[in-house]
């Protein structure tokens, strides 16, 4: 059951999937990294301090990007009813969702990170540990933007709203995981992914939730 | 297996302010059919959501023994991928094999369901609803956007459903040749 579900998710998420665009947010992501270096000038100083910072800025703001299209489409056309008819209960629909949306982003993201981080000049060290920090944290990006997701699925304006609501959400991962930058410390980076593991076990119960009350609206 | 039965008693549904009905009762056994009628929004669609368990009543209790099947205007098949791709997701859920040939949709597997029209959808979402092989059926406007030849099909897939031991509430404006008990929601407005 769960697999039906997995396979039609990453089909439909990954890039080159059904609903396209989802090389999008990877090219936002480095468009990002390469305009930074033209807004703040080529001080290689400045870009290896704050560099890492911004890349995980650019992080969170592509995480942001395939929210439109995570829950609305299939609320929109009865698969979450057809599926409640069948037994399959919405909290393990959203588990199969935030495991396809995580590997329809996230792996790509850490690949692109490397392009990335070259242009802004980030020494080996910093790049390790923004690798790691991306590793821990996109997880719990992933499950803030579907709970959110669920959530605007059926208001007007979703999209937008949804990702007003992500950024507040995403300031834990935010600071431990680009903070871990500024202090090489494991700490921040395992607090980073305690806070993500937290986020995704609690994310298909909200989105479970959200989905049963877009149904009553 | 069990006998499938649809029972609700005293049912009340409540959209917004407006209570669209109260004190709808229906018990359905093998073999039997209940024709929703009345005027648009006048809460046909809400009731058979209803008796699916997707929305709760205002008031009443509603039990179902069997597995339901609903075929609504919502088709659950994406868009963007070929009808036979759509389909399989659904026959990987369910198991059964839909009757593609009767239902015209044989020529259509590898076409894009976005670029199907109302019908074809329409037949589509019969299919799947067949291989689904619920007991209770829960059709709601099942012969909006069908052709004379569509509707002479889903009157006669009713018609085997019922015979084979199924029930079914169907919900439609439009006149039905089926053997099913007419339920007129007017006579429920409070």
């Amino acid at each position: 059951m769960i697999l039906a579900l997995l396979r039609r998710d990453l089909a439909t998420l990954l890039p080159g999937g059904r609903r396209g665009g989802t090389l999008l947010p990877l090219l936002f992501f480095l468009a990002v990294a390469m305009l930074y270096p033209f807004a703040v000038g080529p001080d290689p100083k400045l870009l290896a301090k704050t560099g890492g910072g911004v890349v995980w800025v650019a992080a969170l703001l592509a995480a942001i990007l395939p929210l439109e299209r995570l829950v609305a489409a299939d609320l929109e056309a009865g698969v979450f009813d057809q599926l409640a008819l069948r037994g399959v209960a919405e909290e393990l629909a959203m588990t199969s969702r935030l495991l396809a949306h995580w590997l329809a982003f996230a792996p790509l993201l850490l690949v692109a990170t490397l392009p990335a981080t070259a242009l802004l000049g980030l020494s080996g060290e910093t790049v390790r540990t923004l690798l790691l920090g991306l590793l821990a944290g996109t997880p719990g990006l992933a499950a803030i933007g579907l709970a959110i997701a669920a959530l605007t699925a059926s208001l007007r304006g979703g999209a937008a709203l949804a990702g007003l609501m992500v950024i507040p959400l995403a300031v834990p991962i935010l600071i431990f995981g680009a903070g871990a930058l500024a202090r090489p410390d494991p700490a921040a980076l395992a607090f980073t992914a305690a806070i993500s593991l937290g986020l995704c076990a609690l994310a298909p119960f909200a989105a479970g939730a959200a989905v049963r009350a877009a149904r009553e609206g | 297996m069990a006998l499938p039965r649809l029972s609700a008693t005293d049912l009340a549904c409540r959209r917004g302010e407006r209570l669209l009905f109260r004190g709808l009762s229906l018990d359905l056994g093998p073999g039997e059919a209940c024709h929703v009628i009345g005027a648009n929004g006048i809460g046909k669609s809400s009731l058979i959501r209803i008796l699916a368990g997707l929305l709760r009543p205002f008031a009443g209790t509603v039990s179902r023994e069997g597995s339901v099947s609903l075929l609504d205007e919502r088709h659950a098949l994406d868009p963007q991928v070929e009808l036979g791709t759509a389909l399989a997701f659904w026959r990987g859920l369910d198991g059964g094999e839909a009757p593609l040939d009767r239902l015209g949709l044989q020529e259509l597997l590898d076409v894009p369901v976005r670029f199907l029209s109302t019908g074809q959808k329409k037949r589509a979402a019969l299919a799947r609803l067949v291989a689904q092989g619920a007991p209770i059926w829960l059709l709601d406007e099942p012969l909006n956007g069908l052709d004379t030849g569509g509707v002479a099909l889903v009157e006669g897939l009713i018609a085997e459903h019922l015979a084979g031991g199924g029930l079914a509430v169907i919900a439609s404006h439009q006149p039905l040749a089926a053997n099913a008990h007419p339920l007129a929601l007017a006579e429920f407005i409070p």
